[in-house]
């Protein structure tokens, strides 16, 4: 059941749009991730919802709530939703409890009186700071101070919490940590959230759905496996994980031929093949291609691709390796670290999978 | 999932393009509310009456009267004392300002807040009392030369402490780069620091320059005559007040023209400095064998600008025949009626001073930056000139108030508008817009927001803003002459009357008291600033 749903929104001036009509359905109880380089327009799509910024046209609708339509605005303080800001965004001048408390409505009498309620108490166990109840927020680390904005956001059991990058200032260890909390935590309220975020992985994986943004638009919205397996273009694929492209021709028959052999392609964004003769652009990920070491005196290469190992970038786990294959063309491949080839090795290659096609680039 | 692919129109690789870069999402949408629009600018309109009425004042001399007067032969004598004196301050300001300002910011000192606490010192007395001080001391010290020592003693500070501060923030960065590339320690401070520090530098001495331009008491007890003193007797003698009216638009015209000048300096200094990021980091300098030197550089402004008046000062105020002359009531009436009228002139100062400063915080605009600069206005605007025209105005339009408290309150509260607008202006600003957005999203609307968050975190701030406007209000002196009340005397105003008959012992216990007075908002405003903020009070 769809519970947000965006439907054509433009923001900013006319003449440089900062979203150019963005759609999007979330489904009730769902966490999506939006993610895309910075400056984007991931964070004006996220102040949108919130009604911090007015739409200059289209529709946003909330709960079964148009909430912003032609000429209607609902102030943010009417949408019934939870705000995560980067920086937690604590009110220096309310402790910890009060902080919490404030989003129960009155304002700061109010919050003094609440803030040793049952509902605080409860809230302040959920996200596991219990014994920090009167702390103020310059006591707070950052991941404790994410976790009380995250208890302030959900108080009012709000419609849909919004995340506006809310890990990014954490170092990447919490970073993973504070990622599962808020997932499960999110997941066990059966609330529907919105995270943004420029980190890739992160979107991949904790959301249920991730929507692709670049330059005011969204590229593509589905799955984190249809977006990383079916990019629905070569700049998604290239966002969301490494990538090889090469040019290649079809040949009708669900294959393509391009400097990797004859390997079994389709189209990435339309359905069938491509059509013998057809120009392609085809997409291969690093780690679709395995490496045989050769021995260039004795062993038989005949009709294996042959390649030279020209780079090498070690990660620990594994290792992306750079290789020239002979007739020229540059490709990745992704090897685990204890197979490593020292740079020069002579290689030969071999694809997994099925290559995703695309239009040809100019 | 109905619609939520939206293709790519072009399938082009866009990362290989250069994408657009959208405009700033913070500042996107933030439009200024109308009603803070309104109050704004209902405020610039009030703040804005004495400059107005003095152009219509003097306008309405009509033009021949206006060339007569203009080309009396005093007119280019004294025209080229004010430059002159303003252009010989400013330079020695400079000239000094700036290396205290890098041995406070850069040096290794043994007493560095000490010295910090010396170099904003001689902003506490008045120029009058510095003046005063120094006359007290070599009876025959006046003249050109006597004005242009006491008014760089005492303007020193304006150019120091925003350099200082620029220092602070500031990096070696640069100077390492250049030192580097083959330039030596000077050359390398030239092109790495100098541009960092050249937009405190302009600022302040912009600063002194409009201070000694409004520059009265100290210059009327120096015998030194420039357009403000003439101002005053041509007011004093009230057969001609055209030729007061016309006098002044000149002095304000001058301000003008130095603040527009001013402006166009630092747009292209900012430009240039635009560049320059990173983090402040930068290395302290050992001064080895230039201890001594520097040390007395950095005591000795603070020495003779607030020491010798001072040490002249008690040296009077212990001798028996000042306190047999003193009149305990009358003191007592003086220190009322100054605390009473510098509140006054506060409340109505922040009054004014709230919506220009709050729009200008927060949001930005071509509107926005018209407002601010309407408010500022009164940088430009020397008292004695506001203290005229709201004499000619209160005569004209509210007679029954002229010669109240309510029209000299709101000469201080239209003068001194600038300092609450620039403290509010920050401390609003330094309230994060994620604190606001949260307080929205929680439920809270505008004005609630407002009230529970913004104005409850920039409380401090105002409440500085208020205080800095007492403490000068207390000790301004020419706007204060002309529109007093009959028979209400206040501190600068019975120290003034026995400087000018030079009855320099009496006027010592009232110029103690200023003193004491106004150290008492300097030394909360210290406090204020420290600790409160982020406390949970």
């Amino acid at each position: 059941m769809i519970h947000l749903s965006l439907s054509n929104v433009v923001v900013g001036y006319s003449d440089e749009p900062v979203l150019r009509g963005v759609s999007l359905d979330v489904p009730r109880g769902s966490l999506v991730a939006i993610v895309g380089p910075s400056g984007c327009g991931k964070t004006t799509l996220l102040r949108t919802i919130a009604g911090l910024i007015r739409a200059r046209s289209g529709e946003v609708r909330l709960g079964g709530r148009m909430v912003a339509t032609h000429g209607i605005h609902l102030a943010p303080e009417k949408r019934r939703i939870g705000w995560v800001p980067q920086d937690a965004a604590l009110f220096p001048h309310l402790t910890v409890a009060e902080n919490i408390a404030f989003a129960l409505g009155g304002g700061r009498r109010a919050a003094r009186r609440a803030a040793g309620g049952e509902r605080v108490c409860a809230l302040l166990e959920l996200v596991g700071l219990g014994a920090l109840a009167d702390r103020i927020p310059a006591q707070l680390s950052g991941g404790q101070a994410q976790r009380v904005a995250l208890a302030r956001a959900i108080a009012s059991d709000p419609d849909v919490v919004l995340l506006d990058e809310p890990f990014g200032a954490l170092d990447p260890l919490l970073r993973g940590e504070l990622r599962s909390e808020v997932r499960a935590l999110l997941r066990a309220e059966g609330m529907t959230g919105i995270l943004v975020t420029h980190d890739q992985g992160e979107a991949l994986s904790i959301a249920d759905y991730v929507a692709v943004m670049n330059n005011g638009e969204i590229l593509q919205f589905g799955r984190p496996s249809e977006v990383y397996e079916r990019p629905a273009t070569p700049w998604v694929a290239g966002f969301v994980g490494e990538s090889v492209f090469i040019d290649g021709t079809g040949t009708g028959d669900g294959h393509s031929l391009s400097a990797l052999g004859a390997l079994p392609t389709e189209w990435a964004a339309a359905a069938g093949v491509p059509a013998d003769g057809a120009a392609v652009t085809v997409l291969v990920r690093p780690e679709q291609l395995a490496l045989d070491p050769i021995d260039t005196d004795t062993g038989s290469v005949a009709g294996r691709v042959l390649a030279t190992v020209t780079t090498v970038s070690y990660t620990g786990h594994d290792a992306l390796l750079g290789l020239r294959l002979d007739e020229g063309t540059v490709v990745q491949s992704r090897v685990a670290a204890a197979g490593l080839l020292p740079i020069g090795a002579r290689v030969a290659v071999t694809v997994h999978g099925r290559l995703l096609a695309y239009p040809p680039t100019p | 999932m109905s619609r939520g692919t939206v293709p790519a129109p072009v399938p082009t690789i866009a990362g290989r393009t250069i994408a657009r870069r959208a405009t700033p999402e913070r500042t996107g949408n933030r439009r200024a509310p109308r009603p803070l629009l309104v109050l704004a600018i209902f405020a610039c309109a009030i703040a804005s009456i004495p400059l107005v009425y003095l152009v219509v004042r003097a306008g309405s001399s009509g033009l021949g009267d206006i060339v007569a007067i203009l080309g009396r032969p005093r007119i280019p004598q004294l025209l080229a004392n004010t430059v002159g004196l303003a252009l010989a301050v400013t330079a020695s300001c400079i000239a000094i300002g700036v290396p205290t300002a890098f041995l406070l910011a850069r040096a290794k000192l043994r007493f560095r807040g000490f010295f910090a606490v010396l170099a904003a010192l001689p902003l506490a007395i008045p120029s009058y009392l510095a003046a005063y001080g120094w006359l007290a001391a070599v009876p025959t010290f006046n003249g050109f030369w006597a004005a242009w020592l006491v008014l760089t003693l005492v303007s020193v500070p304006y150019v120091t402490l925003p350099v200082a501060a620029a220092l602070r923030a500031g990096t070696t960065a640069l100077d390492d780069v250049a030192r580097t590339l083959g330039r030596g320690p000077w050359r390398a401070f030239w092109l790495g620091t100098w541009p960092q520090i050249r937009p405190a530098t302009l600022a302040g001495a912009l600063l002194v320059c409009l201070y000694v331009l409004s520059e009265f008491g100290a210059v009327a007890l120096l015998r030194f005559p420039v357009l403000t003193t003439a101002i005053q007797q041509a007011y004093g003698a009230s057969f001609n007040r055209n030729y007061a009216a016309i006098l002044a638009t000149v002095l304000v015209l001058l301000a003008i023209v130095l603040v527009l000048g001013e402006q166009a300096a630092r747009g292209r200094a900012r430009r240039r400095f635009g560049a320059v990021g990173g983090v402040s980091r930068h290395r302290i300098i050992r001064l080895g064998k230039w201890t001594a030197p520097a040390s007395l550089l950095l005591a000795g402004v603070p020495a003779l600008a607030v020491g010798l008046p001072v040490a002249v000062l008690f040296a009077r105020l212990l001798d028996a025949e000042t306190l047999r002359a003193l009149d305990p009531v009358e003191l007592g009436q003086a220190v009322v009626n100054t605390l009473m009228l510098a509140v006054g002139g506060a409340v109505i100062a922040v009054l004014l001073a709230l919506p220009i400063g709050a729009l200008a915080a927060k949001y930005a605009g071509r509107l926005v930056r018209i407002i601010e600069s309407v408010g500022y206005l009164a940088l430009g605007l020397p008292g004695i000139v506001v203290g005229l025209s709201l004499v000619f105005f209160s005569l004209a339009v509210v007679p029954a108030l002229y010669q109240t408290g309510i029209v000299l309150a709101f000469a201080y509260g239209v003068l001194f508008m600038p300092k609450a607008i620039g403290a509010i202006r920050s401390s609003i600003a330094q309230v994060p817009v994620s604190l606001e957005d949260v307080a929205r999203t929680l439920g809270y609307g505008r004005a609630q927001t407002w009230w529970l968050v913004t104005a409850r975190l920039a409380r401090p701030g105002i409440a500085a803003g208020a205080l800095l406007v007492a403490v000068t209000a207390m000790k301004e002196l020419p706007a204060t002459l002309l529109l007093r009340p009959t028979g209400t005397d206040t501190l600068a105003i019975e120290l003034w009357s026995r400087t000018d008959v030079s009855a320099y012992g009496a006027a010592a216990p009232y110029a103690a008291a200023l003193v004491l007075l106004a150290a008492i908002p300097a030394f909360l405003l210290s406090g204020a600033g420290r600790g409160r903020t982020d406390g949970p009070l």
